[in-house]
């Protein structure tokens, strides 16, 4: 079945035995959440309190063994960010100073490295969280939190089909090339595009099954929570930790820098 | 005794006005496993789907231990109609084989212990135990189809629906599945064109072509009878003969 197939099932997650790998999804993602909230709205001037942030976030990475590898590729999405904050600095308004034997805006690097350094913690914390919980354990910590429920059943479906459709499309290739079908240019698109057309039919009308499968056993608009995972009072006072971590960061640096 | 199915004078034509089902009825008694044979294109999953209110028609009558497939009753129906689809990719759509399992049982307010043990059951009597915590797609076919089975078993229904239960499967999990189906207690009608896999499970079977039941006997007999088959486009595997295939288990 390829990679493909095991990287999509599994995500990125890993599992290891520490109380934050422990805690139940909807404490993780909502200590996750309100440290990054935080963070947030932390202003960007603040250079140590992010720069305490990042040590936090570095530390988590350490601690929870999540490889330098995924880390790198998974920091690709921040790229479109990364650019932006590289503009601010040559656009943005007066006053300029000088850098590196450069005139920049100074309202511009700010609110550059405001961008870059909020991206990247809110990234690897994603990060972080995702590979601390399974697929199955994040819907169920959504669907805990209130997160509404058609976006979770969505979300679900999504992990479970891709590796379907996925399949389905590779089949499809393999019976184009089988016929000595090459992608060669623009004149080929037009086979490309009736095969998206096709998998857009196939994929619906499996939903239509799916759907017809679901009603069949007794579906009537919601998923059912089956977990029963009931967290302790422990995993509640752990789950305050990050948050709890930040806001100290923030009094501390507020204090000193006083 | 009531009937565990009872299918009287039902017809169903599509909205373009293909004609599907004409005048169809049968009865299954408790604890009975009936094959439906037929062709490709006979109407056999049309009727399928009737059985469990997925489709409705209007003209004839489709009971389920004495209780009519309508509207008001679709909830009652669907927990003692349990529905295999042909495919186990349409059947199993949740992230793991637990989840799914649990979904149908926990749809009819099934909860806490009584549903773990619910699902530990169906998974024990088709022997997937192991792939609880799997994603479905991490299973061969032959374990899916299985799990499938076990998606319904969890519900505890009167009578199992199969649809082509034997498609795509190689011969060891074909006979792994028929021996779990031969184990269970409980009434089987399974559609199906693999005619040794019905004879092997099904004592009894009717024969439905261009929406009509056009025999209802003993699968042997029906099988034997080459005028039979031959007017419904059915035909033994090469190589295949009554004779030596022996009675039913």
């Amino acid at each position: 079945m390829g990679k493909i197939q095991s990287h999509i099932s599994d995500g990125i997650y890993g599992h290891r035995h520490n109380w934050f790998h422990e805690l139940p999804s909807h404490i993780k993602i909502a200590s996750v959440f309100t440290f990054v909230l935080v963070v947030v709205l932390t202003p960007g001037y603040f250079f140590q309190a992010h720069l305490s942030y990042a040590l936090i976030v570095i530390g988590l990475l350490i601690w929870n063994r999540i490889p330098l590898g995924l880390i790198r590729k998974r920091l690709i999405i921040e790229i479109p960010f990364v650019l932006f904050a590289f503009f601010l600095p040559i656009f943005g308004t007066d006053p300029r100073i000088e850098f590196f034997g450069l005139k920049l805006s100074e309202p511009g690097l700010w609110a550059g490295w405001n961008i870059l350094i909020k991206a990247t913690i809110g990234v690897m914390m994603s990060l972080i969280l995702s590979s601390t919980t399974s697929q199955r354990e994040l819907l169920v910590g959504l669907e805990k939190l209130k997160f509404p429920k058609l976006l979770v059943q969505i979300m679900s479906f999504m992990i479970r089909y891709t590796v379907v459709v996925t399949e389905e499309l590779k089949r499809m290739a393999i019976a184009r090339e089988s016929r000595c079908f090459e992608a060669k240019g623009p004149k080929q698109w037009g086979v490309l595009a009736r095969s998206g057309g096709a998998l857009f039919i196939r994929s619906y009308e499996r939903g239509e099954r799916v759907h017809m499968a679901m009603l069949s056993r007794g579906y009537t608009g919601q998923l059912p929570l089956t977990t029963r995972q009931i967290p302790s009072r422990q995993d509640f006072i752990n789950g305050t930790l990050l948050p709890l971590a930040a806001i100290a960061v923030i009094l501390i640096w507020s204090v000193f820098l006083k | 005794m009531t009937n565990a199915l009872e299918i009287s004078n039902l017809s169903f034509s599509y909205p373009d006005g293909r004609q599907v089902l004409s005048n169809v009825n049968i009865k299954i008694n408790r604890g009975e496993r009936v094959a439906l044979l037929g062709p490709n294109g006979a109407g056999k999953t049309t009727l399928v789907m009737h059985l469990n209110g997925i489709l409705l028609s209007d003209d004839g009558q489709v009971k389920v231990a004495g209780i009519n497939v309508e509207k008001n009753n679709l909830f009652e129906i669907r927990k003692r109609v349990g529905l295999v689809f042909q495919d186990p990719d349409d059947q199993l759509f949740m992230t793991t084989v637990r989840d799914d399992v649990a979904f149908g049982p926990a749809n009819i307010g099934i909860t806490g212990i009584e549903l773990e043990e619910r699902v530990n059951f169906a998974l024990d009597q088709v022997k997937t135990r192991d792939f609880a915590d799997r994603p479905p797609h991490h299973l061969s076919f032959g374990q899916r189809r299985r799990v499938a089975v076990a998606t319904v078993l969890a519900m505890k229904p009167d009578i199992l629906v199969l649809d082509e239960p034997s498609s795509n499967l190689d011969p060891a999990s074909r006979r792994e599945l028929a021996e779990i189906l031969l184990s269970l207690d409980v009434t089987i009608f399974m559609v199906t064109h693999d005619l040794p896999y019905a004879l092997e499970i099904c004592p009894r079977a009717a024969i439905l072509n261009d929406g009509k039941i056009v025999a209802d006997g003993l699968t042997r007999e029906l099988l034997g009878d080459d005028e039979l088959m031959k007017s419904n486009r059915l035909e033994l595997p090469f190589g295949m003969h009554l004779d030596h295939i022996p009675h039913h288990r």
